[in-house]
């Protein structure tokens, strides 16, 4: 159990998160808020507490890295960075425009970024690679991949999951942001998952449940793959789609419709 | 004229794999359960730590090298040219060309003298799939020597590649003493009435139908077009001007490959009569490979009747 002060500090930052997320969406007037605002929680355990990262030196070889495999939840993904000082917070509000770094989907050229991503079910491959050149090299470092759930229904990451039980990639950890709903519904009903934990067990993952909203949970799911040998760790987080934001919450709608401009400050007031 | 010698462009990529294995240690190997064909398993008897079969997974075969990259390595992965661009352009496209990462895609068994496997088996859109995508480097060897200083010099050259060989021994054209400029055709044989640009397994055929055309007074000029992109525009532009006629010739559909790229400078810079010598927009069939190469029309024969014909029609 972490202290209650480390809690309160990460609340915090998933708040201030939040209001980045809608802000710069609003401006951008188009984008990903539900999928983004699910997964506040599990970026910030990781950034804000977990990882080993320095955002003075975004290419140190030692650091852990971070691949966001549902590259749509790039607004979530840069107000993290921002945040943890990889690049101005007020460059969020470029999000989307013509000549920003801030892309619609993550690329190469932004300070902090690994990978780009936008096409779903690809990034767990890029951190199967990742984990299995630190192990070459004997680096300790930590491979972390964050998957929506929709995105199970790609093939790709099947072949992904078997060859990091094959090479026992215990610096691997995949998240899965179990929010139940996809660009169309919800996913029981246009591409049923479950069992998705027993799914992840017949592939020889070691498979940690968590409430998505629980630091208490995310940290101590961190720590026990950290510590886990021989096989790779998928944390699946429950978590609510457009988490935070009453009308956005288990809608569907709201996976790819941004917040307007001129309701903003009344979004933003329903932020805890 | 000298007698044929054949060599396998596998061989020439397993034995360039171990010299970098020995040369570079942060060349990783990678393969989708063909690496026996594609002798890339002489590497992995080698370097097994450096080594990786994912099975017959190609998309995480393609996204797992662009891992290694990410973290630094060079990383070679290879199959059938069939399975790579066919099955994984969004892997290709978003996690090597898009990011620029130093992963060598190096497939084999590229047109249809894979035989008789037929159809199914027989990549003849590889060169435009992969030359529509920005930053991809496609190289078409003409023979087991240029292959090896291909691979060898890729190693060199950070950023991706696509390097499509192909299944059977074949004949060699390159002196041993080859080297690859990247960028640069390799002009193998001169002349003034007609010049043929190929690739592949096209381009000793070109030799032959030169060598024929030259006994018939007609000087042929052969290019071997080995890089097609980025393609040698200087060196297509100065035989249209030397020649006033060109043949292009490759393993492969004439809709987007080689000869699309020959066709996109001559139409910009330099048009003069040209034709095309390739796989018609057709799929091919189930054959020895020297059968299918007659029937599609892939022999010294077809490009010496698509010379004569250019030459013979009034310009």
């Amino acid at each position: 159990m972490e202290n209650v002060q480390e809690v309160v500090r990460l609340k915090e930052v998933a708040r201030n998160t939040r209001k980045l997320i809608l802000e710069s969406l609003a401006e951008a007037g188009s984008g990903h808020p539900g999928g983004s605002l699910s997964a506040v929680e599990l970026l910030v355990a990781l950034y804000f507490h977990v990882m080993r990262h320095d955002p003075k030196d975004p290419s140190w070889p030692e650091r852990d890295r971070f691949f966001l495999s549902k590259g749509h939840a790039a607004p979530l993904l840069y107000a993290i960075l921002a945040q943890a000082g990889y690049f101005p917070v007020e460059e969020l509000m470029t999000l989307r425009k013509l000549g920003s770094r801030l892309q619609g989907h993550p690329h190469m050229g932004v300070p902090g970024v690994e990978a780009p991503a936008g096409s779903e079910g690809i990034g767990l491959s890029l951190g199967v690679g990742v984990s299995l050149a630190a192990k070459l090299d004997r680096r300790t470092s930590r491979t972390y991949v964050l998957m929506g759930d929709g995105e199970q229904q790609e093939g790709q990451v099947w072949e992904a999951a078997m060859s990091a039980s094959k090479y026992r990639l215990d610096n691997l950890t995949a998240i899965i942001d179990r929010n139940g709903i996809q660009q169309d519904g919800l996913t029981e009903q246009i591409m049923p998952l479950e069992p998705l934990a027993a799914k992840w067990r017949a592939f020889n993952w070691n498979v940690i449940e968590v409430d998505g909203y629980d630091f208490s949970q995310l940290l101590d799911g961190f720590d026990l793959a950290a510590n886990t040998r021989n096989r790779p760790t998928v944390v699946v987080a429950h978590t609510v789609k457009g988490k935070g934001i009453s009308f956005m919450e288990w809608s569907p709608h709201y996976h790819g419709t941004p917040p307007s401009k001129d309701n903003l400050s009344d979004v933003l007031s329903e932020l805890k | 004229m000298k007698p044929e010698r054949l060599a396998a462009m596998r061989d020439a990529y397993g034995e360039a794999l171990v010299e970098l294995g020995a040369t570079n240690s942060r060349v990783v190997v990678l393969g989708a359960d063909t690496t026996g064909s594609l002798k890339s398993g002489v590497f992995a008897s080698k370097y097994p730590e450096r080594f990786f079969n994912v099975g017959i997974a190609e998309q995480n075969l393609v996204s797992v090298a662009a891992g290694f990259a990410l973290a630094g390595k060079v990383a070679f992965a290879g199959t059938y040219a069939i399975f790579v661009p066919g099955k994984c352009v969004d892997q290709v496209r978003n996690n090597i060309a898009y990011p620029g990462l130093d992963v060598k895609l190096v497939c084999s068994h590229g047109g249809i003298s894979v035989g008789p496997d037929g159809a199914s088996h027989q990549q003849v859109e590889d060169i435009a799939i992969m030359r529509s995508i920005p930053k991809m480097r496609v190289v078409v060897p003409a023979d087991a020597v240029s292959t090896k200083a291909i691979v060898k010099a890729a190693a060199a050259i950070p950023g991706p590649f696509y390097i499509r060989l192909a299944r059977p021994s074949t004949a060699v054209v390159h002196e041993a003493g080859f080297e690859y400029r990247q960028g640069q055709a390799a002009v193998v044989k001169d002349g003034g009435d007609v010049a043929i640009i190929a690739c592949g397994i096209m381009v000793p055929e070109a030799l032959k139908a030169a060598e024929s055309l030259d006994a018939k007074g007609v000087s042929a000029a052969v290019v071997d077009m080995h890089t097609v992109k980025p393609i040698d525009s200087k060196t297509v532009v100065a035989f249209a001007k030397k020649c006033g006629r060109i043949v292009t010739a490759e393993e492969h559909n004439v809709v987007g490959g080689m000869g699309s790229a020959v066709a996109e400078v001559l139409g910009e810079v330099m048009p003069v009569p040209m034709r095309r010598v390739g796989v018609m927009d057709t799929f091919g069939e189930s054959g020895e490979a020297g059968e299918l190469l007659r029937k599609y029309g892939l022999t010294s024969s077809h490009i010496e009747e698509a010379a004569a014909s250019l030459v013979s029609s009034p310009n």
